[in-house]
């Protein structure tokens, strides 16, 4: 169990090498900020003086390497926008994304694990059917438009909830729900199919055939066996909970890091991006981890350094 | 309106053979009759079993043989409602007088694992995968014999030594995927023998395993029924395991129990024409193991079966009489304790000799 952590421990270390590499160059390649934040017109001192204040003068590998330098004592610089640290900047608007993101996250499991199990139970029966259009209808249709939908229906003709905003938590509804629909259409998916794998695997007859309950041979059997696959999914899940509020913060105007993004990345303002580019990085890298710490403790085949089971 | 003689009933096929005693002691242990099984294949129902009938007695080894497909499994799971919801269920089988088709969850729960146990063809498979060995054998001595904790334990380490495992103490804390496969079909054994039952089910016990495995799980079981007296019934491809174990022979074929007889005497002279078949194409019952792959043609499917013998297709003898209506199980002339579905029966079978028989016999012992 050690060794498999350490493993997984180093791997994730590696992948938050890479991504401080990845946000770094890809902002780098993506056009010069002086032009953009300066306009096209400024002259030509000023952009001088602009680089030289931002270091980007320097060759591109001295600025890597001071960035590297930078980012490992914590400094992600300073917004080119208002000269606040980044990480203030970005730091402010986090709660606020967690307030959507976490009530999302707990809708989607909620509904999402029960409807899948619940489908797998009574496969091929109406409630199979009807939970699995429904879902269907959640995977298929993108976020903006459900986003929409349901700000035109609740919002606009019926006037039961803004349409946008931060003031109050009623604000938060919607966007919560159309998070939360489409996260749970995608975790019952999942659930139902990693569910029926398992209910067709021969220890479930064994666990019957000694007499077990069936209620038991579910929640004892059945569940701790499908919840291998299905971590995977929940894991995505979580390390969405900073970046999956992208759209639908935009169509709600609802303050918060991924708005920040949108606006950040037309300005050009270089340190914001990185800082939430990282942030986002480091929640995946970090969710990921913990899904494979997970899959370690209940999946022993693992810790004993085998291949993951199909799933 | 038509008289259309009655089909003779199992009753009165069951009352015709000797083996049927009065006395309640030599009541048979468990009973099927005229067991169907029905899969629902979405728009609608397949006949896989076509009215099973089987007795074990006390005690008593039950040889199952048959081609894949031919039901064996299903008969057993059948019987004690394991086959799930998409299987609608016929007949009866009852366990030491007790009816198990239709019996509430509850009272099957307490036979299955208990009095009742099985084993199944791939032991790795069969054991939960995120379990310690130790707490599924647990489950076991929990549920039937309301073990706990110390007590379970100690239980559960008698049981796998009991089954040969070395170690028994450390392998409690090992997972399925630490053992053997015949390791792990002790430990399945030892999980059956946690409900001190009086039957056994062994689906394939030993086809995953290699030569040697096998051989040893099967003195293993030999040695526990001869200690606990509980009945076998045992599944298998293998004509050769059959001959070893069984007392008595169930051929089946196409959802139907085609011939059924003392082991000898079938080993003997088999009735049913594919039966023979099946026998002819093994050489030497302490020659090498033969598959019963060896009959040209193939099994009908369950959705595509003839009108009359689903052997017919494949048999040497077939004639008109064999294609109107499938043959029923009946008493084999001038051999009362055996049974075969042969429309033809008559005409197949010569009076006994019992000389070539005796030589048979001989040979194997
Ligand atoms: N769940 C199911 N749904 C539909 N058909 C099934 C199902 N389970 C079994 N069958 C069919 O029932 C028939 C008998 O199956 P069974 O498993 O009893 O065969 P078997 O004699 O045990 O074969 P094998 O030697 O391969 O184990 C087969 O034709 C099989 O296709
Ligand atoms: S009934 Fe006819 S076809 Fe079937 S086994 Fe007997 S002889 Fe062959
Ligand atoms: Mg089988």
């Amino acid at each position: 169990m050690v060794s498999y952590a350490l493993s997984r421990i180093g791997r994730a270390a590696i992948t938050l090498l890479l991504i401080v590499t990845a946000a770094f160059v890809i902002l780098r390649l993506t056009g010069d900020p002086a032009i953009i934040i300066l306009g096209p017109d400024a002259p030509p001192a000023a952009y001088e003086a602009f680089r030289r204040n931002w270091g980007l003068d320097e060759p591109i590998l001295v600025q890597y390497l001071a960035y590297f330098g930078a980012v490992a004592e914590g400094d992600l610089g300073r917004s080119m926008r208002d000269g606040r640290d980044a990480i203030e900047v970005v730091g402010e608007r986090i709660p606020l994304t967690l307030a959507l993101t976490l009530p999302a996250l707990a809708f989607n499991l909620a509904l999402g694990l029960g409807a899948g199990v619940a489908a797998a139970l009574n496969r091929n029966s109406w409630i199979d059917r009807a939970i699995m259009a429904v879902s269907v209808m959640g995977f298929t249709v993108p976020s903006f438009v459900m986003g929409l939908t349901l700000s035109l229906i609740f919002a606009v003709k019926l006037r039961w909830l803004p349409a946008g905003g931060a003031e109050s938590w009623e604000h938060a509804i919607l966007p919560v729900v159309t998070m939360g629909l489409i996260g749970a259409a995608i975790i019952a998916r999942f659930t139902r199919s990693a569910m029926l794998e398992v209910l067709g695997q021969p220890y479930i007859r064994t666990a019957s055939a000694k007499g077990v309950p069936w209620r038991r041979v579910i929640l004892g059997h059945a569940l701790p066996n499908a919840a291998i696959p299905t971590l995977t999914i929940i894991g995505f899940m979580v390390g969405s909970l900073v970046a999956g509020a992208v759209v639908v913060e935009s169509i709600f105007s609802w303050p918060g890091v991924g708005r920040l993004l949108v606006s950040a990345v037309a300005n050009r303002d270089l340190a914001v991006v990185q800082t939430i580019l990282l942030l986002i990085g480091f929640t995946m890298v970090l969710a990921n981890l913990a899904v494979d710490l997970a899959y370690g403790w209940i999946d022993p085949r693992l810790r004993a350094g085998r291949a993951a089971p199909a799933k | 309106m038509p008289t259309a003689p009655l089909p003779a009933s199992p009753r009165d096929l069951h009352g015709a053979s000797p083996a049927a005693g009065p006395a309640p002691s030599a009541a048979p242990l468990a009973t099927l009759r005229g067991l169907t099984v029905d899969f629902d294949i979405g728009e609608r129902y397949v006949r896989a079993l076509h009215g099973v009938d089987l007795t074990i007695a006390r005690g008593e080894t039950l040889g199952v043989v048959g081609e894949s497909g031919c039901g064996k499994s299903i008969t057993w799971l059948a019987a004690l409602g394991l086959l799930g919801p998409g299987a609608r269920v016929g007949g009866s089988a009852v366990f030491d007088g007790q009816e198990l088709i239709g019996m509430r969850p509850r009272g099957l729960d307490r036979l299955r694992g208990g009095r009742i146990a099985l084993i199944f063809q791939d032991p790795a498979s069969a054991l939960n995968p995120v379990q310690r060995i130790g707490r599924q054998i647990g489950e076991s001595l929990a549920l039937h014999r309301g073990l706990r904790g110390r007590a379970a334990r100690d239980e559960a380490r008698r049981l796998l030594d009991r089954v040969g495992i070395a170690n028994a103490a450390q392998r409690l804390d090992e997972y399925p995927h630490e053992l053997s496969g015949g390791m792990n079909q002790r430990v399945m054994i030892a999980m059956a023998l946690a409900g001190e039952p009086d039957l056994l089910i062994a689906d394939e016990p030993t086809t995953a395993l290699d030569a040697t495995i096998q051989a040893q799980i099967l003195d293993l079981l030999r040695d526990l029924q001869a200690e606990s007296g509980m009945a076998l019934a045992l599944i298998s491809h293998d004509l050769g395991v059959i001959a070893d174990m069984a007392d008595r022979v169930a051929v089946m074929y196409s959802g139907r129990v085609i011939e059924e007889a003392p082991a000898g005497r079938l080993f003997a002279a088999p009735a049913h024409p594919y039966a023979r078949g099946l026998l002819a194409a093994l050489p030497d019952i302490e020659g090498p193991k033969r598959r019963l792959e060896t009959i040209p043609g193939s099994v009908p499917p369950p959705h595509a079966l003839p009108p009359g013998c689903a052997f017919a297709a494949r048999c040497p003898h077939v004639d008109g009489v064999c294609e109107t209506a499938p043959p029923p199980l009946r008493p084999v002339p001038g051999a009362p304790a055996r049974r075969a579905a042969c429309a033809r029966l008559e005409a197949l079978v010569r009076p006994p000799e019992p000389a070539p028989v005796l030589q048979r016999q001989e040979q194997r012992a």
